[in-house]
């Protein structure tokens, strides 16, 4: 696997050009910075956001509420507010099906449309509201398949069926004509994955698909996207809270905090020897750390607050909740994102003597 | 639903009810009655008016007269008009027609302008035209439709002479065309203050759509932008203007009665203001009580439409 390098915008020339786009490389995020004018002043919710994601891939990106990771989520696939009151920056590259590749960002907004839902799709966070409450279950699908194939009317619908079938709906025949409300919060969950599935796009971007779930159902939808997964060898971002999820899904995790990438490793270095002490914070505040993924606990053991965007730290964002800080070092400025080993790279202006002192 | 509709029957009961006792006593203790418009021609003693409040039972206490006329329309019967000396329902009956035109083509014309302007109000927020349809409706909300419907006779009528100045239609001549032309002016006055009213409700339901999840999903399955506005948005914005239009209509029927005045439109509006000048308490009581039943019949019609709609009380 080829690392990413740091991301420093202001300095170096550390562009990767389309050729350096690796052939396995489905999504590439490149210094992607969203903001968000509001009454109080810009609120920047994402800045200078890079990873790719690979084909077959599970990446899972986590951090705490308010993190930027929704908002990440949404400027890929340009569906964040319109123009004056969010801007978005930097680079988004998607490798299609045709392994052509496109530069999400600076397509006309039709070119964009013909790749949503096809190309690349997306599950959200909220699985009660995120189904039109008026239109039939089996209408809501094949209208994704009827924009994207050249299948009639009834061939669409019989492609909902299919896909119901594939993720796991019983009855599938009766719940064609079901309207939303009739379908637990998991079966929804179902079919907003059957419609983002409805292309077999190469991308599916899942923001926390399972937080609004109880566990069992948590634990099946899970076991469904990954069986997906290994069917279709899609690239999977998976958005989450939960530590014990990234363990038992992912491939490799970024860490958010205050909209920057913190810390990104493969999974089994980052939960063994986690640099960041934010990313240690989080690994902390999961009682027994049990790889299996039984222990699923939220990250909310680190004292303080996440900062307010409107008035974020000069320096390391996560230095006034930081029992490591050291001023002329913390404060000066933003630490830059550094390789710390194979694959593993870091934001922390003291990452290397911290590590120095424990078990590697 | 049985249920619910036994308790709305229920609550209607009660309503008119209270609508009766409140419309009678108003009306018997205004000043004047029945007996003035004899007393006024002069040639009748006050003996002779005297007899004719006893044959027509106006002498006895209040509560008797209501309980009188209570018991007689629990049976069916609304009594007979003072003026024509025809039975009230049939009065309310050759009036109705009027009424049902003027207010139903209002309400098409209020809803279909409104709505359209609510909706590209609220995916244009705050620019030009959305602006200037927010001042447009404070301002038609704010015309007292009697002033506006003097303006559109002056203007229409007198001044350009496009507009017949009022009636339903010419006499000798019935045909559609002239019935239709007839009908422009009163429809227009009566549908200002219904689009303004249309229009703010539509506009702030599609606002509140519009940020909805599902909306976001609509868009994320790459549908063409169009579609996600009218076949997602719209339907569901349009959900909450049955319970308006249910909730309008007494102000409709009160515009109508305004509109009718001035346009001299022989409706129910109309006869209520002439058989209240008249003093002819079984009419006016009649018009009070069918128009009161009106009401609550359509606000209970708008109720069972959401279900029909809305398929989560539907299924429910
Ligand atoms: N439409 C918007 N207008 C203004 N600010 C916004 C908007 N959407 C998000 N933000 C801000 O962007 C920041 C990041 O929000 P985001 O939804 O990405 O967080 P998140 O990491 O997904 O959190 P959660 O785990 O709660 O879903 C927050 O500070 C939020 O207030
Ligand atoms: S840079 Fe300093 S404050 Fe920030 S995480 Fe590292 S040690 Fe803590
Ligand atoms: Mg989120």
């Amino acid at each position: 696997m080829t690392a990413t390098p740091a991301l420093v915008p202001a300095m170096a020339p550390v562009t990767r050009s389309a050729a350096s786009m690796a052939e396995d490389v489905v999504l590439d995020v490149e210094d992607l910075s969203v903001s968000f004018v509001s009454p109080q002043g810009i609120v920047p919710a994402a800045r200078e956001v890079s990873f790719e994601v690979r084909r077959g891939e599970t990446l899972a990106m986590v951090g705490e509420s308010g993190s930027g990771k929704s908002v990440t989520s949404l400027a890929i696939l340009r569906l964040t507010p319109p123009a004056p009151q969010c801007r978005i920056e930097g680079r988004v590259r998607l490798r299609a099906g045709d392994r052509r590749v496109h530069d999400l960002l600076a397509l006309p907004e039709a070119r964009m449309r013909e790749l949503r839902g096809s190309a690349a799709a997306m599950v959200f966070q909220e699985p009660m509201t995120s189904l039109n409450p008026v239109h039939k279950i089996g209408d809501q699908i094949a209208e994704a398949v009827r924009f994207h194939s050249a299948l009639s009317k009834r061939g669409a619908l019989d492609r909902a069926a299919e896909l119901l079938d594939l993720v796991g709906i019983p009855d599938v025949r009766r719940r064609m004509s079901s309207y939303p409300h009739q379908l637990s919060g998991g079966m929804r969950q179902r079919v907003m994955i059957a419609i983002a599935l409805s292309c077999e796009p190469v991308l599916l971007i899942a923001d926390e698909p399972t937080t609004a779930l109880d566990v069992t159902i948590q634990a099946q939808i899970l076991e469904l996207l990954h069986d997906l997964q290994q069917r279709t060898q899609m690239a999977l971002l998976f958005i989450t809270h939960n530590l014990g999820v990234v363990a038992e899904i992912a491939d490799r995790v970024i860490v958010m905090y205050a909209g920057r990438v913190v810390e990104e490793a493969a999974v089994l270095p980052l939960f063994k020897r986690p640099l960041m002490p934010y990313t240690q914070g989080l690994l902390r505040s999961v009682p027994r750390l049990d790889l299996a993924g039984r222990r699923c606990d939220e990250l909310a053991a680190i004292p303080g607050n996440v900062p307010d965007p409107l008035a974020l730290p000069p320096g390391c964002s996560f230095a006034p909740r930081c029992a490591h800080r050291v001023p002329e070092l913390c404060d000066a400025r933003v630490p830059l994102l550094e390789g710390a080993g194979a694959e593993h790279f870091v934001r922390c202006a003291r990452w290397a003597s911290l590590a120095e002192g424990a078990p590697p | 639903m049985g249920s619910f509709l036994a308790r709305r029957v229920g609550q209607a009961g009660v309503l008119l009810l209270i609508v009766s006792i409140i419309g009678f006593s108003i009306l018997h203790l205004a000043p004047g009655g029945p007996l003035s418009q004899f007393a006024a021609t002069g040639d009748m003693t006050q003996e002779d008016l005297d007899r004719v409040a006893r044959q027509m039972g106006l002498d006895r206490p209040l509560p008797v007269q209501y309980a009188e006329w209570l018991w007689r329309l629990l049976q069916g019967d609304w009594g007979v008009s003072y003026r024509d000396k025809q039975p009230v329902l049939r009065v309310i009956g050759s009036h109705l027609g009027a009424t049902l035109e003027l207010m139903l083509s209002s309400t098409l014309l209020a809803m279909m302008i409104g709505c359209w302007i609510g909706v590209l109000g609220a995916i244009r927020r705050y620019s030009v035209f959305d602006t200037l349809a927010t001042v447009g409706a404070m301002i038609a909300l704010s015309i007292p439709t009697f002033w506006f419907g003097l303006v559109v006779i002056y203007v229409f009528s007198v001044g350009l002479g496009w507009l017949p100045a009022g009636n339903r239609y010419t006499i000798g001549d019935g045909s559609w065309s002239d019935r239709l032309h007839h009908l422009i002016g009163p429809c227009i006055v009566l549908a200002l203050v219904s689009t303004a009213v249309w229009s703010r409700y539509m506009r702030s339901s599609m606002l509140d759509v519009i940020n909805h999840d599902y909306i976001r999903t609509a868009r994320s399955k790459g549908i063409p932008e169009r579609r996600i506005l009218f076949q997602h948005a719209v339907r569901n914005a349009l959900l909450p203007m049955i319970t308006i239009a249910g909730l309008h209509l007494p102000t409709l029927l009160s515009g109508a009665l305004v509109t009718e005045t001035v346009f001299t439109w022989p409706g129910m509006g109309r006869l209520f203001l002439d058989s209240i000048g008249y003093r002819d308490y079984p009419t006016v009581m009649g018009i009070l009580m069918f128009t009161a039943m009106l009401v609550l019949l359509g606000s209970l019609l708008a109720d069972l439409l959401y279900g029909v709609a809305d398929p989560r009380i539907r299924t429910a």
